[in-house]
């Protein structure tokens, strides 16, 4: 990038706030992906909205691409830095601006993180959309992949949640669009930004709905000897129509791996774990509680506990949010699946993945959302071993295909990102994608936020109307006109 | 079929907003999309043509215990697709959220002749861009919509009112606020008024929908059909404001006979008033909210100066490059 460039672009936000030195540059080459790495030629830390736009507005000028950077959580590679292109990092821009608990709304910026909007409104009220990340992620990454956590089935998700944003679109251009109130005239362009991971402009303000407490909350976990057992529990239970604030499935090695970890006294060798719990009123909980427990009897379970206090609830979640970090005690290196089928299907979708990971050679620990039918399937290997590597994301990959057999998706909280791209044509057809490029073209034409994401081929957007012209980056070879 | 169409079209589901401004429009009729493709029990989802029954969806999903969350007023000839396009919403929106909120995928024909889908059938999916929320409340203007997903709820085994009365308007409010600040799980949180008479309905379900309520106030019959219909009328504002407009926005409508139902919890409300000549006075009373005129709009339907224009205007050219569905009938002339 031009030296005269990156002199003017840290002029807007003071030298001190722009990283150039590769030591710097090396914290943010990742996010939470570590296999994909990218050296942009400047990261810039903003503190205003002004400052974003002023940012936006050159790198539109110059037909720079850029990036928008959260916490770098994210598990798709969605913030992976555009070689020699701008990071814009929101870390910085972390106020809460205002709490209207009448209204039921916070407005923040978007480097707050998850955690700190319930912590803002507590305890009497909480922000529903809870990522097992929600103390590092921002709320601006959370909008830019529509987050869910383990009370979305009841709850929902982040797009249910935003009822404003303030964003700077790819033009440099700021807008606002909905805010306290609901149903804004015109297309739901919240509905449209919220899960585009950064591809249609960067979100600088953000309105949020925050709700009650619950008044009472209720948890158990319930053992099981299959996972065919356990999934058929979640079946009468959801039938039955409880909707329970959350329901989580962990198998035996998920299980194993846990209890190394967080020492909740679990059961090791047991082949499935469910962890179900009830929140809301009062009367609602006590009467359906006892028919949780006697629903996980009747299908097979000789071990169900109720957690008698916070302390031991407070366990309960602890083993279940440790499957993650924990299977780095069974295995040198995993990769993290997110795939989601219909739940009826799952006991088959379990059975494929077990089949595969035979044939592979490769152990797959699972660990899901159950009422949601969202699976993270974590496959093992040792990256040492030659090939294993390639292996384990190859059976990666047939996972995916596994739960779009049985009418899925091959994602359902991590994002596409760089990442699960190059499965989008098996979700999507040609024109299905053609028409994902018009949204994103109407947001952001000269295709500068965030390329090379979301869309398996680099697409550029055909000016509508007008004579055309050659863009940079198709002269460039790097993208051609769909 | 819409592939090298020139004459403006207007995709017609049901027939029942007959309020929409007609313009000289080639009507596109979604009567023959009327198939229930699949309705996936275990699964609570759905996936429906645009033009099928309302109704008739409702009673396939009630002969399993289900419904679709959505109580639109006078769903009686409503199509699933119309109701989609319209972003039609009653009194369970307080609890389920409204349209854009239970679709998860759609099925879309655009003026060039694409068919293109998104979303999927799994109720959470973030895998592409989510053009089902573009779709649901573009009144037509973008495509024809050819089929929806939809997520399901459990019917509930039982339900419990409760009424409380207050006919001044900031005490109203002051209740209000303090029901919302309860941790209560109502599925509906209304709030009418007529003629300086205000009630507020809530309704409970659930195994202990009866004690949920008693909780709250008195149990009583309330006749929610009569609630949502008070979102009909000869002319009809929809004020997008905020829980605590509700004294200001009954003062509006009392100073201009009109009556109103209010989503409490939500801030949205709807004012029926006899003719159209207090809109405009209403609009500026209620500035800077939205107000948009749904029954009766013959023209200023839309309000002014909405925020996003151009991005809508860039959707409105890439969706719909021939300008063929319903040409500037949408917010802002699109
Ligand atoms: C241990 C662990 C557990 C996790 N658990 C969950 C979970 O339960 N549920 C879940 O949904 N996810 C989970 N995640 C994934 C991740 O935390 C979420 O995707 C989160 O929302 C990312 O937020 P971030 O601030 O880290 O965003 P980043 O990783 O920095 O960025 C993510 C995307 O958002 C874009 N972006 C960031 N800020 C903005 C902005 N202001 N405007 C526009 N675009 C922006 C970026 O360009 C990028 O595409 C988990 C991750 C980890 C590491």
């Amino acid at each position: 990038m031009d030296g005269r460039v990156v002199e003017e672009l840290s002029r807007i936000v003071g030298t001190e706030w722009t990283y150039t030195a590769e030591h710097q540059l090396r914290t943010y080459e990742s996010d939470g992906l570590l296999q994909y790495r990218g050296t942009p030629a400047c990261a810039l830390l903003p503190s205003t909205a002004e400052e974003v736009q002023a940012i936006v507005q050159v790198c539109a000028r110059e037909s720079i691409p850029w990036v928008a950077r959260g916490a770098g959580s994210g598990l798709s590679g969605g913030a992976l830095p555009v070689k020699d292109g701008v990071l814009i990092v929101l870390t910085r821009m972390k106020r809460i601006l205002e709490i209207d608990l009448d209204n039921g709304r916070v407005c923040v910026e978007p480097g707050v993180t998850n955690a700190n909007v319930s912590a803002a409104v507590g305890p009497a009220f909480f922000y529903p959309p809870d990522p097992s990340s929600q103390i590092v992620c921002s709320i601006g990454g959370n909008v830019a992949e529509n987050s869910g956590g383990a009370h979305c089935f009841k709850y929902g998700f982040t797009t249910n949640y935003v009822t404003g944003l303030e964003l700077v679109l790819g033009d440099g251009e700021l807008v606002q669009i909905g805010g306290y109130e609901l149903d804004s005239p015109g297309y739901d362009l919240l509905g449209a930004f919220v899960g585009s991971e950064g591809t249609l402009g960067v979100a600088t303000k953000i309105w949020l709905r925050v709700v009650p407490s619950p008044e009472t909350v209720k948890t158990l976990v319930a053992f099981f000897d299959s996972t065919h057992a356990a999934g058929e529990a979640v079946s009468q239970i959801v039938q039955g129509g409880v909707v329970p604030g959350a329901i989580e499935m962990m198998d035996a090695r998920t299980i194993e791996a846990s209890e190394q970890m967080a020492h909740a006294g679990y059961p090791v060798g047991r082949a499935a774990a469910l962890l179900v719990e009830l929140d809301g009123s009062q009367h609602e909980c006590d009467a359906r509680f006892d028919e949780v427990v006697s629903i996980c009897e009747g299908c097979g379970s000789d071990d169900v506990r109720v957690a008698r206090d916070e302390a031991e609830r407070a366990l309960f979640w602890k083993t279940r949010k440790a499957a993650f970090p924990a299977m780095g005690r069974i295995s040198p290196n995993y990769f993290v699946q997110d795939g989601v089928i219909p739940r009826t299907k799952l006991p088959e979708v379990l059975e494929r993945i077990e089949q595969l990971g035979e044939e592979y050679g490769l152990i797959v620990a699972n660990v899901f959302h159950a009422g949601d039918g969202n699976l993270h399937p974590l496959v093992c290997y040792d990256g040492r071993v030659e090939g294993e590597a390639e292996r384990a994301e190859e059976l990666s990959g047939l996972i995916l295909d596994a739960c779009l057999d049985a009418g899925g998706s091959i994602t359902g909280e991590h994002g596409v990102g760089v990442d699960k791209k190059k499965h989008m044509p098996k979700m999507f057809a040609e024109a299905d994608l053609d028409a994902f490029q018009r949204l994103r073209c109407a947001f952001d034409p000269a295709g500068l936020a965030n390329p090379g994401k979301v869309m398996p081929t680099p697409r550029l957007c055909g000016e509508v109307p007008g004579p055309y012209r050659v863009h940079p980056l198709e002269a460039a070879g790097l993208a051609e006109r769909f | 079929m819409l592939k090298g169409f020139q004459r403006p079209v207007r995709p017609v589901g049901g027939g029942t907003k007959r309020w929409l401004p007609v313009r000289e429009e080639e009507p596109l009729e979604t009567g023959a999309l009327n198939r229930i493709l699949e309705h996936n029990v275990g699964d609570f989802t759905a996936v429906l043509e645009a033009g099928v029954p309302f109704a008739e969806a409702q009673r396939t999903f009630a002969e399993h215990g289900q419904r679709i969350a959505w109580d639109p007023p006078d769903p009686g000839g409503a199509t699933v697709g119309g109701i989609v396009a319209t972003a039609d919403s009653g009194p369970l929106r307080h609890r389920y959220g409204g349209v854009r909120d239970l679709v998860v995928g759609i099925n879309v024909v655009l003026s060039d002749g694409t068919v293109a889908k998104a979303g999927g059938k799994v109720i959470k999916n973030v895998a592409g861009y989510d053009l089902a929320k573009l779709f649901a409340g573009s009144f037509g203007t973008l495509g024809l919509i050819g089929s929806v997903a939809v997520r399901l709820h459990p019917l509930p085994e039982r339900t419990a009112s409760v009424v409380i009365e207050h006919h001044n308007p900031d005490q109203l409010l002051e209740e209000v606020l303090t029901l919302s600040r309860r941790p209560l799980e109502a599925d509906k949180f209304d709030v009418t008024w007529s003629g300086g008479h205000g009630r507020i309905l809530l309704e409970f379900s659930g195994a202990s929908a009866v004690d949920q309520a008693g909780r709250v106030g008195q149990v009583s019959d309330v006749d929610w059909g009569e609630v949502r219909g008070l979102q009909r009328g000869a002319v009809v504002v929809k004020v997008s404001g905020r829980p605590t407009d509700l004294p200001k926005v009954i003062r509006a409508a009392d100073d201009h006979s009109g009556t109103l139902v209010s989503r409490a919890g939500l801030g949205l409300t709807w004012i029926a008033l006899q003719s159209a000549d207090s809109v405009a006075a209403i609009r500026a009373e209620l500035a800077p909210r939205h107000c948009t005129v749904l029954d009766g709009a013959d023209t200023g339907q839309w309000p002014q100066d909405v925020p996003g224009h151009v991005v809508m205007e860039r959707l409105k050219a890439r969706f719909d490059p021939a300008r063929i569905f319903r040409p500037g009938s949408f917010v802002g002339g699109i």
